[in-house]
């Protein structure tokens, strides 16, 4: 269970989080949405301890996370739980791809034998509907879709729990996106794993959100399940949905 | 009183980044004793910054040793000391060209690569995703990389000083005339072993500085091709006018006496 209670970031005097107050529960997929600079970004790192909070305090199944140091055994453990897809799909391009996916299995406490690294990266590959062959190439061969799904089978490789999604289809074609969509479900509920996924797609929260919250001002606006989202109530969640240029929602960021 | 303030600012603004830059090179080195390492990260940086420098680094070396001795020669000629080449050729590339000019060409050569790469990697948020794959960039990227320089830079620039030398042998012997076998006794008498021992300590710290600035500045790169292309360009002047500074400081400390 990741609890986040009152968490406040500012960059200069750029506010960007302002109380952020919620909770996941273990197993579930929770998605949040938000504009553009709303700093969604800002608070998936937050968790992970990227980015430190000025304020407020960030717990997993109740250990508080929020002070972990770099280098410390503890921030390792907490980070050996979690796999993330970023958003350009943060691939390190001077590594094959099936090193990119193994990279947690070719070194430090997880190493296993540069075979068996090999063997589950293909496998992880196979998963995420890759063929063989592209465990040789270079990231930089690969189209934006294909580094997307190397991106996932890499977040994926060493079965974590918890699992951060950052806008996993910005910059796919709708079709694209959906099969991204289908595989996030899919590997997640397979896995039994929690999901964090932070997204402005709505097509992409539709596929697989357990529950929403939507991230306005720098705090939760709205959040409940995500069959409730289309009768929330809230102005800023139903403008949000229809993607309408009035409303409460500034368009002007 | 602006221009005060302007002055203060200016210092302060050093100050602090003298000190970022002090306790960034503390803690890379701290790592040193402190394991995980990373061998495979450190073979590739001693192949790219060693072995594909000696190109540059041969160029370098033999037209200035040629140039050093066309000079010293035409510059003898004014009070009969023409015969002084092999010496001016041997202390002038070992003790000072050597070691700064191989220095200049590894921050053109590596420091802007590290810096590109490094800043790439953090504008694409590759630096996020090491970290959150239980790796910390410091020993990944970084230590690696200022070990291999450190290491390798000797080499290099004895190798530089030796074509440096073979530079000014060849133009000796060849257009000026001196015998090739006084030339070479007059070269390897007049050496001292400080004077190597001196070359490549410089060239040990120069290749410390260079690979640290390249680190430095990629790891603070601002956001998008900006981003990158200064931090890129500030790797590459802090490196080079610390290498300077740092030879005169080395020079001083070696030789004033």
């Amino acid at each position: 269970m990741i609890d986040l209670v009152d968490v406040h970031k500012a960059f200069g005097a750029n506010r960007v989080l302002t109380g952020v107050n919620l909770t996941l529960r273990k197993g579930r997929s929770m998605v949040i949405i938000g504009g553009s600079g709303t700093g969604k970004s800002v608070l998936l790192k937050c968790v992970l301890g990227l980015v430190q909070p000025d304020k407020g305090a960030i717990s997993v199944d109740g250990t508080d996370v929020t002070n972990l140091r770099q280098g410390t055994p503890e921030r390792d453990a907490f980070l050996a739980r979690f796999g993330m897809l970023f958003q350009g799909s943060a691939l390190f391009d001077s590594l094959p791809v099936w090193q990119n996916v193994a990279f947690r299995l070719l070194r430090g406490s997880l190493k296993k034998p540069r075979a068996e690294a090999r063997e589950i990266a293909a496998e992880k590959l196979r998963r995420v509907g890759l063929s063989p062959d592209v465990a040789d190439l270079f990231p930089a061969e690969l189209s934006g879709g294909m580094q997307k799904r190397v991106g996932l089978a890499r977040a994926i490789a060493t079965e974590p729990e918890i699992i951060f999604f950052d806008e996993p289809t910005t910059g796919l074609d709708p079709i694209m996106a959906g099969v991204i969509n289908d595989l996030i479900r899919g590997i997640t509920s397979e896995m039994g794993s929690t999901a964090m996924t932070i997204t402005h797609d709505m097509s992409s929260v539709r596929a697989i959100a357990d529950e929403v919250a939507m991230l306005h001002d720098g705090m939760i606006q709205w959040t409940g399940p995500a069959g409730e989202m289309d009768n929330s109530g809230d102005p800023c969640v139903a403008q949000f949905i229809s993607g309408r240029a009035e409303g409460p929602i500034e368009t002007v960021r | 009183m602006n221009v005060l303030a302007i002055i203060g600012r200016a210092v302060l603004a050093m100050l602090a980044a003298v000190g970022r830059v002090t306790l960034f090179a503390a803690d890379t080195v701290s790592h040193l004793g402190r394991p995980p390492y990373y061998p495979r990260e450190f073979a590739q940086a001693l192949v790219q910054i060693g072995y594909f420098s000696l190109p540059v680094v041969g160029l370098t070396t033999i037209f200035t040793g040629g140039a050093l001795a066309l000079q010293i020669y035409a510059g003898g000629a004014r009070f009969s000391a023409e015969a002084v080449v092999p010496q001016i050729v041997a202390i002038g590339m070992v003790r000072e060209l050597g070691p700064v000019l191989v220095g200049l060409m590894i921050a053109a050569r590596v420091t802007s690569s590290i810096a590109a790469e490094i800043a790439t990697m953090k504008v694409t948020e590759q630096i996020d995703a090491l970290i959150t794959l239980s790796t910390n960039p410091a020993k990944y990227l970084t230590l690696p990389r200022v070990l291999a320089a450190t290491v390798v830079m000797p080499f290099l620039v004895g190798v530089g000083d030796i074509i440096g030398i073979m530079g000014g042998y060849l133009v000796g012997v060849e257009r000026l005339g001196f015998n090739a076998g006084t030339y070479l006794r007059n070269t390897i008498d007049f050496l001292e072993p400080l004077d190597v021992v001196s070359s490549l300590t410089k060239a040990a710290v120069f290749g410390f500085l260079a690979a640290l600035m390249g680190c430095y500045f990629g790891m603070r790169s601002g956001r998008g091709a900006q981003g990158v292309g200064r931090a890129t360009k500030g790797a590459v002047v802090a490196a080079s006018v610390l290498i300077l500074a740092a030879n005169f400081v080395l020079t001083e400390l070696f030789f004033s006496a």
